[in-house]
């Protein structure tokens, strides 16, 4: 399956009305057809497309613009070793080359099985935790050799479903906006005047 | 000093807290703790005045931006021009600067907070959309915030007629996918657009100006705006008795590498040393094994490199500037001795040149060409000409002279920041200052690398910068 199934149709529908302009919705609704096949398929691009008002190739061109987005088929969980320059003092190489023998593919690489793909990532925002990585955007701090070896294993004999859902999805938390709460987006060339908080005497047009 | 399980890295201390105030509670990140540890009490203070005094308050207290340019906030939303609408906040969440670590924490650990900021700052500046934009590597960032947003909403802290008021402003959680350079506020804009994230040219227009959708924006910085309850509760006059007038208040910086006890601490801005970060036993506790500090990166990896000689300054932007780096996005990152630089440099200029864009040609092709010369090096293959190749490509991207600390070991005086650039934003000289700081502080390891070299055979360096 790769068009969006009904539930993900109704979800990237609500997601488009948040944005003043449809296109904004382009990079989320890339990440909900990834999170629903594990990689974003053409099918899915084409979808989009149409559902955002451009075309497909803008769609690919946009996506492949950033790292996450896969567009060929990846492992169930995907394995980023960070390799800048904390985690690099602290030792990330051998995270790197252990994860490598583990796994019997180089980094780049995805296991016959279709279990893992091995990626070297860039800074995590965990320096102070170095060396670190993530499995599918869930981190593993202060990692050693050892640790790497044992986490493949866990991964393999399903130990960490509960944690760490398969690649693709990211927050399990969806952003719900309430429709009697919500203020809506608005065009931005229909406003005009500024918000009602804000006093209009202070320069005649708000300030 | 103290640690919590539920907050990985993170150390407490005894020093006044403004951002990180719950971080003692591990329930820090729900509604129930939020309200019970005086959450929207800002919110609440804010709504009772007319927001133009709201504004003025913020502008008093010179909260500097934390993204990584320190420009004052309140200055900040006093550029919008007068009488255009709509206006924008956009939360910078993208943090990705090698050796950063604090926006993530402040995300996980107390995202009420991040959302009570954003409301003020939307309140006091007249901005009615807010889109907060998180880095897509950051699963549980992206989860806590989307859950307390869900809760704000729910509660009328969120949305239609905040609080019973005329207040009315939507927050849309956005999230990323993967790319540095993001983090520039004007791809920033263009990738919540829909669109690459590729800086825009500025000036003439910034986004203040013309921004999202062509109109006024406002771009922020998570820990900008974590510290705006704070403010809007206690005063600015409040504010500016901590810290030093030019940069008052707290701030998160992190400590990374090569120390004892690597952590993210919310220090007093302004006074604190680098040496009190490093050593002191309520921060790092000195440099692992007892080693000798060879260098260290005082402001992200963008920063030029500071020697132990720099280690009394404190940690104040124009001290730091002065003498010749930058504090950046608050992250430290130390060199022991046993550091091999050239392999150092390495790692970051290769983040750099990975990272490019591919809008300029300095940066597409210099960066690759930096990563590819650097490498060759490293891998004892270089020649002595190629440190002055070094030095060449990277005068295309920053000609003229380069900031770099003062040496008193190499009889070498400070140059103050900033450079002069060839690019639209600062990922193509960013690729060349570690190289630069390197090779101007420590030559002899390269020479000495050079003169090993194994192998006559170029490698030769065919450029094929831009990827992604
Ligand atoms: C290449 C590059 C990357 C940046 N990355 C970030 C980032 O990840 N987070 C951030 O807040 N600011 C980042 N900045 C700075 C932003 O452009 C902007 O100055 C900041 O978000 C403004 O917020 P502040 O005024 O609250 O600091 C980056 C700048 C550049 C040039
Ligand atoms: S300096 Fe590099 S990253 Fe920045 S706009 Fe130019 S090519 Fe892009
Ligand atoms: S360098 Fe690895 S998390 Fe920052």
């Amino acid at each position: 399956m790769s068009r969006f199934n009904d539930t993900n149709l109704a979800i990237a529908g609500d997601i488009i009305a948040r944005y003043p302009r449809p296109k904004s919705a382009l990079i989320p609704l890339l990440h909900l057809a990834q999170e629903q096949d594990g990689h974003v398929t053409d099918e899915a691009m084409r979808q989009i497309a149409e559902l955002v008002g451009v075309t497909p190739a803008e769609v690919l061109g946009t996506g492949s613009f950033y790292e996450m987005f896969r567009f060929e088929r990846t492992g169930r969980y995907l394995i980023n070793i960070c390799g800048t320059m904390s985690c690099a003092l602290m030792g990330a190489r051998e995270l790197m080359l252990a994860a490598e023998r583990a796994l019997g593919v180089h980094a780049g690489g995805t296991t016959d099985d279709g279990m893992f793909t091995l990626h070297q990532a860039e800074c995590q925002a965990a320096c102070t935790e170095a060396p670190c990585l993530q499995v599918n955007y869930r981190y593993r701090f202060k990692m050693t050799p050892d640790g790497v070896e044992k986490l493949i294993d866990d991964l393999r004999a399903g130990r960490l479903d509960d944690e760490i859902p398969p690649h693709g999805t990211l927050a399990r938390v969806r952003q719900h906006i309430p429709a009697d709460r919500a203020v809506g987006a608005v065009d931005p060339d229909d406003v005009d005047g500024p918000p009602p908080w804000i006093p209009v005497s202070v320069d005649g047009a708000g300030s | 000093m103290t640690t919590y399980d539920w907050a990985p890295g993170f150390v407490a201390g005894d020093r006044p807290r403004i951002v990180t105030s719950r971080f003692e509670f591990e329930d820090s990140h729900t509604i129930e703790r939020y309200l019970a540890t005086g959450g929207y009490a800002g919110l609440r203070v804010a709504l009772g005045r007319p927001a133009p005094e709201v504004h003025e308050e913020v502008r008093s207290s010179t909260l500097l931006g934390r993204g990584g340019a320190g420009f004052p906030a309140g200055v900040k939303w006093g550029l919008t021009p007068e009488g255009v609408y709509p206006r924008y906040l956009v939360v910078n969440g993208d943090e990705s600067e090698p050796g950063t670590y604090k926006d993530r924490l402040l995300m996980e650990r107390d995202p009420h907070q991040l959302i009570e900021g954003c409301l003020i700052a939307c309140y006091a500046a007249g901005l009615s959309r807010c889109f907060l934009y998180i880095r897509g590597e950051m699963a549980l960032a992206q989860e806590r915030v989307a859950t307390a947003l869900n809760e704000a909403y729910e509660t009328g802290y969120v949305g239609r007629n905040i609080l019973g008021s005329d207040f009315s402003v939507d927050i849309v959680l956005h999230w990323g996918a993967g790319a540095y350079v993001v983090g520039e506020e004007t791809a920033l804009i263009e990738s919540l657009e829909g669109n690459r994230g590729m800086p825009r040219l500025k000036p003439p227009f910034f986004p203040a100006a013309i921004g999202l959708y062509g109109k006024p924006t406002i771009v922020n910085n998570v820990e900008t705006l974590a510290n705006l309850p704070w403010i809007a509760t206690n005063g600015a006059e409040a504010y500016t008795a901590i810290g030093t007038e030019s940069s008052p208040g707290t701030r998160m910086v992190a400590v990374s590498g090569h120390v004892k006890r690597p952590g993210v601490f919310e220090i007093i801005n302004g006074t604190t040393t680098f040496r009190d970060l490093l050593y002191g036993e309520e921060f790092c506790g000195g440099i692992r094994d007892d080693n000798d500090l060879k260098a260290f990166v005082p402001g992200g990896g963008s920063a030029p490199w500071f020697l132990p000689d720099q280690l009394d300054l404190p940690f104040e932007g124009r001290l730091v500037g002065a003498a010749g780096s930058m504090l950046g996005s608050g992250a430290i990152m130390v060199m022991d001795s046993t550091t091999d630089i050239p392999a150092a440099a390495l790692t970051l200029t290769r983040f750099y040149a990975h990272e490019s864009c591919g809008k300029c040609v300095p940066c597409r092709e210099g960066g690759t060409w930096l990563m590819r010369i650097l490498e060759r090096v490293v891998e004892g293959q270089g020649t002595t000409d190629d440190l002055e190749l070094l030095l060449e490509v990277g005068g295309s991207i920053c000609p003229g002279s380069m900031p770099h600390a003062a040496s008193s070991d190499l009889g070498l005086e400070a140059v103050p920041f900033p450079y002069r650039m060839t690019t639209i934003c600062f990922v193509g000289p960013s690729a060349y200052v570690p190289v630069h700081s390197a090779l101007t502080l420590f030559r002899s390891e390269f020479e000495e690398r050079v003169a090993a070299s194994r192998s006559r055979t170029r490698i030769p360096v065919t450029a094929v910068g831009g990827e992604q």
